[in-house]
């Protein structure tokens, strides 16, 4: 009996801890669920080789519209805004657009920009060569800046899908503009 | 074994000392009972302060600030302070009972279990004394709002991973009784419904309150250590807080449910004088809520977006769980059927829990509807179905177990009178309690919010005023039951005579040392106790 019970307590000890583990392991397990799944309007976190992608005749007899979204954390002292609203694009076709970004403070600030494309599934298909969204960026004291994305939006797109969001938040990197604001004061 | 059993009638410490160091599964049983009446008394008296900032729009009594953290204390105390330690309190007293073992497989794990909590709920109830208050942000903690609060977040979590542990042990200790410690002849198709219910109950606290541990954690770390978890600007995705979250929190609600089925299928059978219908079916389906409930947690966050497939599987997979939960309250029904019924307090308050939780059972099927929940969501619609489901389901269940066995325990009868009293006052007034909130939420008024647009006042007003009148009737419950402690008529083994059970063949009140030998289960004199091979 006193064995039996020892058997059940460690047994149902490991297992609480496995539990524990499981709870953390969800994590990675979500980032490649939403990775290779899409959902979550995840974006690829580097730029997409134009060679491997982009196929050679683009789709011209479909067209989409994609729109521009951005978004500024609170604590972050920008403008932040799309140069274009919305584009009519080709599947297939690469297109270069731009937001400018504005600091409105005394101080250099370094900011990232984490991209999102809605609706979810069509971010497997929205492909981005150049982003600056893949580094991080330094604005100086009251500087404005035009930052390019070029991308396409693969072919294999949804046919339902006529209508596809790009957004942007920017938020503060708090520790590489507590950086410069030491350098420059 | 048989050193134990003399040494532990030999020495009885008194006064404070038995309680803090008593590792008797009846005296740890009360201890955790008291508990939870405590915590349910200091949780109502949070449930106050919001319907009374609610009785009229426009902010009157307390600040926003209050209010949020009234509503988020509430829930924690409620959930993790009341409901969890009555059920863990009744498994303590009755499962060793129920399956003929001398005590819990585990008796100083289990002292230390209840000890854990008066410290957990101190930690917790602190919160709102110190500088920046309770935690506000709603008891699912979501970030980012939760780390946006006050230091005194660190402290919740403490708390929250002390219940954490003190729950896994207590669940491991009623796995390791239920398993190893059943008298001779009680195979495991033979246990009572109850002691079923919680060992499904005790796999389902050690399979998800780890997960919630881990999530919590993780709010720590990202609040105060610079991860980044949950964090969008540091790479991480506070939607993934939200399935983390929901992945315990729906096995949660099971787990403050099923034992409560248990309960149900012990009292509806004692006063129809007749078997429980269906036993096997009533395992079975409790087994398979306890598996749905691990595959349906993104139910509770259908706005936050997902593709169609995954809204389809989670709608589909929530409304698979009425079946087996219809099964059951077909079983309940049958029982009752051609029974020679009587209609003592619990018998009543089982027979309120059959309606009422019904009730809140179908407005979870209509919350499943994917299109639907997208109107409900965070509405007051959502907190009139979890209401019924919790107050007039588990707590309802709590109070017909304690009427059920309080002679067993005290060795009195309660005042029958006071008790139907106690039953028709909670009944009338829980439901102008909830019922308005129903049309609350479905006119739109959100959750969590301390003021509301003037034409949502009329039900406010009858909800409050169900709510003080369903609050103050708990105290009738409180004397009833410190009436029936302390004296009254005598209370005979079998209390009641429909009763059938282990419990029933010891004496009323049950003395501190039972089945120190097993009875055998197969013995012919205990035939009208247990079930049929």
């Amino acid at each position: 009996m006193i064995t039996g019970k020892i058997k059940y307590v460690g047994r149902l000890a490991l297992f609480a801890v496995a539990m524990f583990g499981f709870g953390y392991l969800l994590v990675p397990l979500y980032d490649k669920f939403c990775e290779v799944t899409g959902i979550g309007g995840r974006t690829a976190e580097g730029p997409v080789a134009e060679s491997e992608y982009l196929p050679t005749e683009p789709d011209l007899s479909r067209q989409v519209t994609v729109h521009f979204d951005s978004n500024v954390n609170s604590s972050l002292p920008w403008h932040f805004e799309p140069v274009e609203k919305t584009m009519q694009i080709n599947p297939g076709k690469m297109y270069e657009t731009a937001y400018i970004a504005t600091n409105y403070s005394d101080q250099p600030v370094v900011a990232q920009a984490v991209p999102s494309v809605a609706p979810g599934l069509a971010s497997l298909h929205f492909n981005k060569t150049e982003c600056f969204c893949f580094t991080e960026q330094l604005l100086g004291p009251g500087e404005s800046k035009e930052m390019p994305v070029r991308f396409f939006v693969h072919p294999d797109l949804d046919e339902k899908t006529n209508f596809v969001t790009l957004s942007y938040i920017v938020y503060q990197n708090d520790d590489a503009t507590e950086n410069h604001q030491t350098a420059y004061n | 074994m048989t050193d134990t059993t003399l040494d532990n009638h030999a020495h009885q410490p008194s006064g404070l000392a038995r309680w803090l160091f008593s590792t008797n599964h009846k005296e740890i049983g009360t201890l955790y009972l008291i508990f939870s009446l405590a915590m349910f008394l200091i949780g109502g008296a949070m449930a106050l302060v919001i319907r009374a900032e609610l009785f009229a729009p426009g902010l009157h009594l307390v600040n926003p600030e209050f209010f949020n953290q009234m509503t988020t204390m509430h829930a924690l105390v409620m959930i993790f302070g009341a409901v969890m330690p009555a059920f863990v309190g009744l498994a303590n007293w009755m499962v060793p009972l129920m399956i003929g073992a001398p005590d819990m497989a585990l008796p100083r794990m289990n002292n230390w279990s209840f000890w854990i909590m008066p410290f957990a709920f101190t930690l917790l109830l602190a919160t709102l004394f110190m500088p920046s208050g309770g935690p506000a942000s709603g008891w699912t903690l979501y970030p980012p709002l939760s780390l946006q609060g006050g230091n005194s977040l660190a402290f919740v979590i403490l708390a929250i991973h002390l219940m954490g542990i003190s729950s896994i042990m207590g669940a491991i200790n009623i796995i390791a009784t239920i398993l190893n410690m059943r008298a001779p002849g009680m195979t495991l198709l033979r246990m009572p419904m109850f002691v079923w219910t919680w060992l499904i109950t005790a796999f389902l606290l050690i399979a998800v309150m780890p997960v919630l541990a881990g999530a919590v954690t993780m709010l720590l770390t990202d609040r105060f250590f610079g991860t980044s978890f949950f964090n969008a600007a540091g790479g991480g995705d506070p939607v993934l807080y939200q399935h983390i979250f929901w992945f315990f929190g729906h096995p949660e609600v099971y787990i403050m449910i099923l034992p409560a089925f248990g309960i149900v299928s012990e009292i509806i059978p004692t006063f129809s004088r007749k078997k429980l219908f269906g036993y096997t079916s009533m395992v079975y389906a409790t087994a398979s809520i306890a598996f749905l409930s691990f595959i349906v947690w993104a139910h509770h966050m259908f706005t936050v977006g997902m593709p169609l497939g995954a809204a389809l599987f989670f709608m589909y997979a929530t409304m698979v769980i009425a079946v087996p939960t219809g099964i059951k309250i077909f079983n309940w029904v049958s029982t009752m059927w051609q029974g020679s019924m009587t209609f003592e307090t619990p018998m009543l308050f089982a027979l309120g829990f059959v309606v009422l939780f019904t009730i809140g059972g179908l407005s979870g099927v209509m919350l499943a509807i994917v299109p639907a929940d997208f109107q409900y969501h965070d509405t007051y619609f959502v907190v009139a179905h979890f209401h019924y489901v919790l107050v007039t389901g588990a707590v309802f269940a709590i109070m017909a177990s304690v009427y059920y066995w309080l002679p067993k325990w005290t060795g009195n009868m309660y005042n029958e009178t006071l008790g139907k009293i106690h039953f028709w006052w909670s009944t009338f007034w829980v439901n102008v309690l909830f019922f308005p909130q129903h049309y609350l939420g479905l006119a739109g008024m959100p959750r969590r919010i301390p003021d509301y647009a003037i034409q949502f006042t009329e039900f406010n007003v009858i909800s409050s005023i169900g709510g003080f009148a369903f609050g103050i009737g708990q105290l009738l419950f409180v004397y009833i039951v410190w009436q029936c402690a302390r004296g009254g008529e005598k209370a005979t083994a079998q209390v009641w005579d429909g009763a059938r059970g282990l419990e029933w063949t010891v004496p009323s009140p049950a003395p501190l040392h039972t089945f120190d030998t097993p009875p055998d289960v197969n013995e012919p004199s205990l035939a009208a106790h247990t079930r049929g091979v």
